[in-house]
């Protein structure tokens, strides 16, 4: 990981901009913020964001490259949509945080500890080990995340919860134990690791920096 | 044609007239006391019965000079348009019933304004008389084009296709002006719609500046004459009979007659050695926007190379704003408009030509015209980089620049690396010296205001025009030397008429703007010339036939008519006695206004036609708890808004206005003499309201100056009402916008209320 | 009886048994059933990565998951529109297919990816949500038209949430206004509050799991404009806003000293009643916070 970091830097380091239009989904987008700062304002989470949308995009175009990538301001989008539809732009704002947000975790500069990036790798993993996800299992490993001690602390918080949806039989004990999976998971998981594949080889040949000769 | 005045009067008793008022009490009054030979009644005047009533009676000879009461003045003109005779309006409609509750309690008070205003027409009839041409016109259809740029050339092709023959005038020795040194030009057009992510594709691009195209258009233009190299001399004369020298370059003079004017004399580039902090004149690589497209047409399509080495550029910057938006000294207070645009066309250049980078430092990107926020969006799909900052200084950074800028986004100080500096800066306009610099001089209220005004005069420019007009050579200024023109209502017409004001001379704009300017300013001229061989006025009294005339033998030479003219219509003879031009008049009556000795009036208008209206209204003693308060209102503004707020008051808004009104409709406040003000407070008015347009740099005054002059006269009405012994509340003078329709009808009532604390006025009869 | 309408039909992973929203799945099938709308399930369907996948999956191989499903689709349910009763199913469905449909590139390496397992992407399918079914093939006054036991006496707020309303939204709605749930609350017969002011305000998403604090916040807002408008119960067409409003009321209650008890159900579950069926189909047991006042309907 560090490698493809190192082999990103070197290739683009005249421009940012131009390895985020290369790498990042929906990244070609990026210049054509105007600055309004509509998003920024419009974001539900966006006072706990370190740099809103508008500051990101200008950032980008600044080439602060480090500060951008090990940011935790894209793992605040909660995916509401509300800065996309009214971008005067039509700026992908959402999907370019989430691309920012996925492109920072390919090179691993996901800041440490950073709880909606633990949740949505375990949320991945999750679905993508039977095709569908199996919300017990993915609560349960999600509340242990931390460690077994606030893990323990977040379960027993969470428990009248549970208790809550088992009761109303939204919630099943039997899914630690199996649970919901496709018929097909041999075609399926030969259909994923296709798509990661190619997924993988379109940034890597991005990525091939032009190393200086001796 | 002095035959004997035949007075009638015609009541219309629709639209509520005949239910609300007692028509038989307003009948008598117009034959009794009006003296009106008749009153013929109809239930709906405007219909063609009734326009037939009185069509009959104008084609028997039997009228000559009629009272229409029922609408107000503003209403039905198609209908009761009879230019033979003259007519005067007793607005029953707007002015009496829609505005007043329609109770028993209010029953009496309603009816004596009806029967005032019934009172007021038939006294202001007997003092008009039907405005005729003076018969001393004639048709010419040459128009002169003063500027040889494209705001000239358009002006020229638009008017020569028009069937007008144009004399185009340049200073330069080739078409084009300031305008030929473009690379190439912001494009023209918008993206096209409808295509799949519409924003994005089909982007406008620069375009070729089409200069030379022009050129040969305006070449092959039969009734189009340009002379190169070439000035004005001396232009004199007014509309219809305009009369320029044209000096050539021979040394000759061309003279020719004109029907009309128009300058677009284009824009002068800023000068930007007042920029010492971009390094500007000390490095070579800090360029202007203007200079930049010198460097881009001598690479033709190549790579664009900095001055001081002749390397390619592999990244510039462009600092927005260069010397504009900005008080301090030397800098221009105003956005020039162009620059964001032209800066995009300019970085496009640099991402095409060179596959520089490209950064534009902006704090506010603002790109007006059809290409616009497209055109934007071109610059910003080819990567060019937009950076809200604003830029401090440009240092030398090796062979390179270094320009240093504060972020606003990330608000931070930073700094960029470039090879070359281009200074967006502004458009001076190209105009002549203004003909009220030494005037500002002498009325200068602080220090400060007349060292400025000094020092606009000792820098005034060169006369472009030469006018040999009593009022100065050229058109007056505004503000920032651009011509005075209304930027919304009336945006070519300047204060000489006949001369119209086109391109950045009128404002700073791009060259589609500047084309488009241009047309608008051929159609008036067109017009102007029109008009002239009529007789009639321009804008915004088109039409009108009416002209001042003066009685010579009441003047006494005092030449405040020639001197508060916003239009620079008179000018003065030997004796200086005013010599009025008609054509260049507006009918704004300002010249009127200004007479101490009232000796000016026009046919339709006059001191006496008010003042009559004035004297005629009934004047209830002390005691009768009825005070009369006169409101003269600017036709233009004020009194719309008061027939509209006559409209809303029918929809049962609140709006109302108070009985003891009496509304009299004025040209302009300019044209209110301070007679009618003391006669009005000697018979026994109690108090006056006057209602005139905004007067400031944001004038709305469909005469420009009328408002402000009214004002300045105004000022000095207190001293008449001390003489009198009167509360100076008496007399309230206010700015009045035609969209004011609550506050209208509102600032009379207020009056009834001052009256009601401050008491009647001592002076009924 | 009138014609069946067929729709090939994507529950997802929150409406399996024994899962968030399976109460949801229940109601819904309940509707149909009323209003003759056939549900063909797309055989063997997989999760659509929501919205949250992004982090973990990327583009390509979040894309393809819904390629996927669209290919099963088109193959075992030919001609049919896709229909979800997810907002987050829908979105990512209906993302996918136009993401691919605009970059040959992405398009490609679906494809490519999908052969892996013999399947072909034609990608011609419409993707629908529930309430476009109901609103723009059945039409208000037909839904109202099947009403049996009106909801009179209710104050419902209409909660939208957002990705039922953005980015794509319902035809014909505002992103900061939509009206169509308050007209569906009116065609049942229950008072609307179509002032509501948080009816488009997030409840965090996924981020109620990450980050419940914050998230909790914004829930409590939403409870909250509910009861000063004097809301009896909360609507919504969300199973993610429909959890986060409803599950964590006690702890918000505990954080806030609040005393929030606002029943959350869904629009089915109010047309489902409305319509005659009893609690069990209108799945009033799946409500953590329990609906009274549509239980006393359901059971007369």
């Amino acid at each position: 990981m560090g490698d493809l970091n190192q082999a990103m830097i070197e290739k683009y380091r005249t421009s940012f901009l131009k390895e985020v239009e290369a790498n990042v989904e929906e990244g070609e987008w990026v210049k054509m913020c105007m600055q309004c700062g509509v998003c920024s304002g419009s974001c539900p989470l966006g006072k706990f964001w370190n740099h809103p949308p508008q500051e990101i995009f200008m950032m980008i175009r600044a080439g602060k490259r480090e500060e951008v990538l090990t940011s935790d301001a894209m793992w605040m989008c909660t995916s509401c949509y509300n800065c996309v539809v009214r971008c005067p732009r039509e700026v992908p704002i959402t999907h370019i945080m989430h691309g920012l947000a996925h492109y920072a975790k390919r090179l691993g500069l996901t800041p440490k500890n950073q709880p909606t990036a633990e949740f949505a790798q375990r949320f991945w993993n999750n679905l993508l080990k039977k095709g569908r996800v199996n919300e017990l299992k993915l609560g349960v490993s999600l509340y242990f995340m931390n460690g077994i001690g606030p893990g323990v602390k977040t379960a027993i918080k969470m428990a009248p919860v549970g208790i809550g949806m088992q009761r109303t039989q939204r919630m099943s004990a039997m899914e630690l134990f199996g649970g919901h999976a496709i018929k097909d998971l041999k075609g399926f998981h030969a259909i994923m690791q296709k798509a990661q594949e190619l997924e993988a080889l379109r940034i890597a040949q991005y990525s091939v920096a032009p190393r200086p000769t001796a | 044609m002095a035959e004997q005045k035949k007075l009638a009067g015609y009541l219309c008793t629709g639209c509520g007239i005949g239910e609300r008022l007692d028509v038989q009490q307003l009948t008598t009054i117009a034959v009794r006391e009006g003296k009106l030979a008749s009153c013929k009644t109809h239930p709906m005047l405007c219909s063609a019965e009734g326009v037939k009533l009185i069509r009959d009676d104008i084609d028997a000879g039997q009228v000559t000079h009629m009272m229409i009461a029922g609408c107000s003045r503003r209403a039905k003109i198609e209908a009761f348009n009879f230019p033979t005779v003259a007519i005067s309006r007793a607005n029953l409609r707007e002015g009496v019933i829609w505005l007043r509750p329609n109770t028993d309690a209010n029953r009496e008070t309603t009816q004596e304004m009806a029967n005032d205003y019934i009172r007021m027409a038939a006294a202001e009839i007997k003092f008009m008389s039907v405005p005729k041409s003076s018969g001393q016109q004639e048709l010419n259809k040459r128009i002169l084009v003063v500027g040889g740029g494209v705001t000239g050339m358009t002006a020229a092709l638009e008017t020569a296709r028009a069937g007008y023959p144009v004399h185009l005038v340049a200073e330069e020795a080739q078409l084009g002006g300031v305008w030929n040194n473009l690379y190439k030009r912001v494009p023209f057009r918008a993206a096209a719609i409808d295509v799949v992510r519409n924003n994005d594709a089909d982007l406008p691009r620069p375009e070729d500046p089409g200069i030379a195209d022009l050129t040969a258009q305006i070449n092959a233009e039969s009734l189009i004459t340009v002379h190169l190299n070439a000035r004005i001399a001396r232009t004199s004369g007014a509309p219809g009979r305009f009369t320029a020298d044209i000096a050539i370059e021979s040394g000759s003079t061309v003279t020719e007659n004109f029907g009309a004017i128009i300058q677009a004399t284009d824009y002068k580039p800023y000068d930007a050695s007042q920029l010492p902090e971009f390094g500007y004149g000390k490095r070579p690589d800090v360029v202007t926007n203007f200079e930049l497209e010198k460097l881009a047409k001598e690479a033709n399509g190549a790579p664009i190379k900095r001055p001081s080495d002749g390397k390619e550029v592999s990244s510039v910057a462009f600092i927005q704003c260069a010397g504009q938006r900005s008080e301090q000294p030397g800098h221009l207070p105003y956005c020039s408009g162009f620059c964001c645009t032209e800066s995009i066309k300019q970085a496009l250049y640099f991402r095409e030509q060179n596959g520089a980078d490209a950064t534009i430092l902006f704090t506010d990107m603002r790109t007006p015209g059809a290409a616009g926020e497209d055109f934007y969006r071109c610059g910003q799909q080819s990567m060019v980089t937009f950076t809200k900052g604003k830029a401090s200084a440009v240092v030398q950074n090796g062979a390179g620049l270094k320009v240093k800028f504060k972020d606003l986004i990330l608000d931070e100080d930073t700094e960029l690396d470039c090879d070359l500096v281009v200074l967006a800066t502004g458009q001076i306009p190209h105009n002549g010296p203004d003909p009220y610099a030494q005037l500002a001089v002498e009325e200068a209220e602080s220090e400060e205001e007349k060292a400025a005004a000094r020092l606009k005069l000792e820098n005034a420019p060169p006369s472009i025009l030469n006018l040999d007009y009593r009022q100065g050579t050229d058109l007056p200024h505004l503000r920032h030397g651009f011509v005075d023109s209304h930027f919304i209502c009336f945006p070519y017409e300047t204060r000489r008429t006949g001369i119209y004001a086109a391109g950045p001379v009128r404002r700073p704009m791009d060259m589609k703007q500047a084309m488009e300017d241009a047309v608008g300013a051929a159609m008036k001229a067109i017009q102007a010339a029109e008009n002239a061989a009529r007789g009639a006025a321009a804008h915004p009294r088109v039409g009108d036939l009416s002209y001042p005339s003066f009685r010579k033998e009441g003047c006494t030479q005092c030449k405040r008519c020639t001197v508060e003219c916003p239009f620079g219509a008179i000018n003065e003879d030997e004796q200086k006695y005013p010599v009025f031009n008609e054509s260049r008049c507006r009918r704004c009556g300002t010249c009127m206004g200004a007479c101490p000795v009232r000796v000016i009036s026009f046919e339709n208008y006059s001191i006496d036609t008010v003042g009559q209206q004035i004297k005629n209204v009934e004047i209830p003693d002390e005691f009768s708890e009825k005070p009369r308060i006169l409101a003269l209102a600017c036709e233009n503004d004020a009194y719309p808004a008061l027939d509209m707020a006559a409209q809303a008051a029918r929809t049962g808004n609140g709006i109302e206005l108070t009985p003891f009104a009496r509304v009299i409709p004025v040209r302009c406040l300019g044209s209110v003499s301070l007679s009618w003000i003391t006669d009005a407070l000697n018979s026994g008015f109690d108090g006056i309201v006057l209602m005139g347009c905004r007067r400031d740099d944001d004038y709305q005054c469909h005469f420009v100056r009328g408002s402000a002059m009214a004002a300045e006269r105004l000022s000095k009405v207190g001293d008449t009402l001390q003489q009198l012994k009167l509360e100076t509340e008496r007399v309230a003078v206010y700015e009045v916008a035609i969209t004011d329709i609550h506050r209208a009808p509102q600032l009379i009532n207020d009056m009834a209320t001052t009256i009601e604390k401050i008491g009647m006025s001592p002076f009924k009869f | 009886m009138m014609a069946k309408r067929e729709y090939s039909f994507y529950p997802g992973c929150s409406s399996q048994k024994g899962a968030s929203s399976s109460n949801y799945l229940v109601s819904a099938q309940s509707v149909c059933a009323e209003l003759g709308i056939q549900l063909n399930s797309i055989p063997d369907w997989n999760c659509c990565a929501a919205s949250i996948g992004y982090a973990g999956g990327g583009e390509l191989p979040r894309l393809t998951l819904s390629a996927r499903n669209i290919a099963l689709s088109e193959q075992h349910n030919p001609g049919q529109p896709i229909v979800a009763t997810c907002a987050a199913c829908w979105l990512s469905t209906r993302e996918a297919a136009e993401r691919l449909k605009h970059d040959a590139q992405l398009n490609a390496e679906a494809k490519q990816a999908l052969g892996e397992a013999g399947l072909t992407l034609k990608n011609e399918t419409p993707i629908r949500h529930m309430v476009e079914v109901l609103i723009e093939d059945i039409g208000y006054e037909e839904l109202k038209a099947k009403v049996k036991k009106p909801l009179t006496g209710i104050k419902v707020a209409g909660y939208v949430g957002c990705q039922t309303n953005r980015p794509f939204g319902i035809a014909g709605e505002s992103y900061e206004n939509p009206k169509y749930l308050d007209k569906l609350i009116e065609v049942l017969g229950a008072e609307s509050i179509p002032t509501y002011e948080k009816k488009v305000q997030c409840c965090g998403g996924a981020l109620a799991f990450s980050e419940p604090e914050k998230s909790q916040e914004m829930i409590k807002g939403i409870i909250e404009a509910a009861y000063d408008h004097g809301a009896d119960l909360i609507v919504t067409p969300c199973p993610v806003c429909q959890m986060n409003v409803e599950v964590y009321q006690d702890q918000i209650n505990t954080t806030y000293g609040t005393q929030f008890k606002m029943p959350v159900v869904y629009y089915s579950t109010l047309m489902a009643v409305a319509y005659g069926r009893n609690a069990k189909d209108a799945a009033l047991g799946g409500q953590v916070i329990p609906a009274k006042k549509l239980e006393g309907i359901a059971g007369k």
